[in-house]
């Protein structure tokens, strides 16, 4: 049984748990992500570690509030244990080569690249980020990030804070003004994801990204996570998350994802 | 009479027609009455044949013996001596195959139901057995197994039974590997299960679910900073084998892993009231002809599928199910398309599956498996039209703990090399044994692997502190 330690609301319907997990932050990494479930009936719910400190035996995660299980765990307080968890799973992130990173989080996607962010920093990467959210009030994890970088850019759909526009505006602009940049990692919604991919791949920047695939083991065992790279299939829970971004079949992601769209409306109603 | 004489006695059934609708049980198992006359059958033979027939080696006409005396619990005790999960293998062991196969009564007749008997025997104990389980107290070293199906709760049993101190690591939320998330509840009732999983814990085995060896913790870590003198590995063989044809990522293709998966462990058949979901198809076809594709497709009827077809590239002799399984599935309304091999699976417009297209086939000369080899015939082709296709063409040993093992040796389709009479591995201390060794086998091969490697880590751990 994991406790949590801290529970946070970051924004509406965003929250922070730190969890006591001593063994799995003691190997995670990166990119890596834990598998929970919060009651006996509960789905399996795959969610990218935001933190980690081995120090403490904790880790951080992030989630989104937007259906039945994510309001469940939402449900769960401070002091109260996660009845199943279990990771890390996956593999940790592989960068490329190069010295200039650009770490790119759109929505919640910001929780699982301040990672990213903090590790290529950490061992002595030039690390640019650039954060974006509809606006303002959805916005977290701003000091975090800013601690991770370099240089560190925002922006909002509707122009309350930083730049007006997209991640890609910004990025765009950095690679107007000729800022050395050597390879590109974003986790977000997958059309801002699609988004980076095409604008990096005109400019030939290697680029990653992380998918929040369904899945039901997250151990290789049901294939249910499969996704299309490169004309391979390849599985998100044991090969991924991460991929190459212009080798991904996006449009198969987002109809993969939406398999269960008819259940969820279901329970909604 | 004379037919009580001949054939077995036979099981009464839930009717088809009710039972598609339901997740119960199949067969209802013996009354007193008939598990004894049944008993009567066996010749009490000295010198069995049914006996080697047994991977894990039963005293078979012992047990069957003490059923004709009305001594339930003698029965028991002697199947539980070589055999931990008699009520689980009572239910899924390939009898046909095995004691039943060689009994001396059914060179004439049908064989001594001895699969029947040992689920009575196994069935009447977890109702009136009270008996107070002591633990053994563990006075020998630690031993780590990893993986809590078939093979590792053999091993797991063995081993604590002479003293050591056992400890299960299980990824999943729930112990009982394939046996809880493969097989479905109208075949083997999860609470079986749960109750040999019980009995065991009773005895001092010690299972920690959550655990993925090879990412929460490493075998190197198990023994070199957790003390664990033995690992025995047991992971199973849980990666799902795809068709390799086009379209097989359309919404609606699920793996027989994820499909039974979706069912048994998360009980996505109780959807809404547990949280996750699966798709059921009107017309759903299930890919391959082995006991795990006739579970697939019984699964799938219960669900509320409207037509169900088994689709199959060799013809009904060649089908590697269970007789009792294809029968079940035919008396339940399950098409066979036989001689049948899928090319492609067409999707409509949003990416769903609306079809299977097929060739038709023709069987030629054996291949090296000893069938007769399928040949397409040209200009075959046609279209099932489907919404739901299950891929149930086996599966692979999971990758996870040679992938992050060192010095573990596999072959070159990713299986642990062990020692067929040991379960050694390459790596000293580590034995491994079941479906990640074999490929996906039987609940039975896997258990009788389990057990010779709790032998072989007796003797190794003997052997080792002599050494020193």
């Amino acid at each position: 049984m994991n406790k949590i330690i801290q529970r946070k609301d970051l924004a509406p319907s965003l929250i922070q748990f730190v969890v006591d997990a001593p063994l799995i932050a003691r190997r995670a990494q990166p990119g890596q992500f834990i598998i929970l479930k919060v009651r006996e009936e509960g789905e399996r719910i795959p969610l990218t570690i935001a933190d980690f400190d081995r120090e403490q035996g904790t880790i951080t995660l992030v989630f989104q509030v937007v259906g039945k299980s994510t309001s469940l765990m939402a449900q769960l307080q401070e002091g109260e244990s996660i009845p199943d968890l279990l990771g890390p799973l996956g593999e940790p992130t592989e960068h490329p080569q190069g010295k200039y990173a650009v770490c790119i989080g759109g929505g919640v996607g910001v929780a699982p690249v301040y990672p990213e962010a903090k590790g290529l920093h950490d061992s002595g990467y030039h690390v640019t980020s650039i954060i974006g959210a509809r606006t303002e009030d959805l916005l977290f994890f701003e000091e975090e990030m800013q601690n991770a970088s370099d240089e560190f850019y925002l922006a909002t759909d509707d122009g309350s804070k930083g730049t007006k526009g997209f991640v890609t505006t910004v990025l765009e602009q950095l690679i107007a003004e000729g800022k050395p940049i050597d390879f590109v990692i974003a986790v977000g919604p997958i059309p801002m994801m699609k988004a980076v991919a095409d604008l990096t791949r005109k400019h030939q920047i290697k680029t990653i990204v992380s998918l929040n695939s369904l899945m039901v083991d997250g151990t290789g065992m049901c294939g249910g996570c499969r996704v299309t790279v490169g004309g391979e299939v390849k599985f998100t829970c044991v090969d991924g998350p991460a991929f190459d971004a212009h080798l991904l079949d996006f449009d198969e992601q987002v109809r993969r994802l939406s398999m269960y769209k008819d259940k969820e409306q279901e329970v909604k109603e | 009479m004379s037919d009580n004489k001949t054939r077995k006695h036979p099981m009464p059934t839930q009717p088809a027609e009710e039972r598609v609708n339901n997740f119960d049980e199949v067969p209802y198992g013996y009354s007193i009455e008939t598990a004894i006359e049944e008993a009567k059958r066996c010749l009490q033979c000295k010198a069995p044949r049914c006996v080697p027939g047994c991977p894990v080696g039963i005293d078979i006409p012992g047990f069957i013996g003490k059923i004709q005396q009305e001594d339930f619990q003698g029965a028991i005790d002697i199947l539980k001596d070589k055999n931990s999960l008699p009520a689980v293998c009572g239910r899924v062991c390939p009898q046909e195959e095995q004691c039943e196969k060689t009994c001396i009564v059914g060179i004439k007749n049908e064989p001594v139901a001895i699969g029947r008997l040992e689920r009575f025997a196994a069935d009447w104990s977890a109702k009136h057995s009270k008996q107070e389980v002591e633990p053994v107290p563990h006075t020998r070293p630690k031993v780590a197994v990893v993986g809590s199906g078939p093979s590792g709760l053999a091993a797991a049993g063995e081993l604590v039974k002479r003293g050591y101190k056992v400890t299960i690591f299980e990824a999943l939320h729930q112990p009982g590997g394939v046996l809880m998330y493969g097989i479905p509840e109208f075949r083997l009732p999860k609470s079986i299960v749960q109750q040999e999983i019980d009995g065991l814990k009773e005895l001092g085995v010690e299972i920690q679910v959550n655990v993925v060896v090879g990412k929460t913790i490493t075998i190197d870590e198990l023994m070199n900073e957790e003390g664990y003198e033995a690992v025995f590995v047991g992971s199973g063989a849980g990666l799902p084998y795809f068709l390799g044809i086009p379209g097989e990522n359309f919404n609606g293709v699920y793996s027989a892993n994820e499909f039974l998966t979706r069912t048994n462990l998360m009980r996505a058949y109780l959807f809404p009231q547990w949280d996750t979901p699966i798709h059921i198809g009107k017309r759903v076809a299930v890919v391959g002809a082995g006991n795990v594709a006739m579970d697939s497709a019984r699964t799938a009827l219960r669900l509320g599928a409207e037509e169900v077809h088994i689709v199959y590239r060799r013809s009904e002799a060649e089908m590697p199910a269970r007789n009792e399984e294809i029968e079940h599935a035919k008396e339940e309304g399950i098409k066979f398309s036989l001689l049948t091999n899928p090319v492609e699976i067409l999707g409509d417009e949003k990416g769903w599956v609306s079809g299977l297209k097929c060739i038709k086939m023709e069987l030629g000369e054996p291949d090296s498996s000893g069938r007769r080899r399928p040949l397409p015939i040209e200009g075959s082709e046609f279209v099932l039209p489907m919404d739901v296709v299950v891929v149930a063409v086996g599966q692979g040993p999971n990758p996870l703990i040679p992938r992050t093992t060192e010095g573990l040796e596999t072959n070159k389709w990713g299986n642990i090399v062990a020692d067929e009479g040991t379960g050694a591995t390459s790596m000293p201390g580590v034995f491994a044994g079941g479906d990640v060794v074999t490929g996906a086998a039987t609940v039975i091969k896997a258990m009788g692997a389990g057990k010779v490697a709790a032998d072989a880590i007796d003797a190794y751990l003997h052997s080792k502190k002599g050494g020193k």
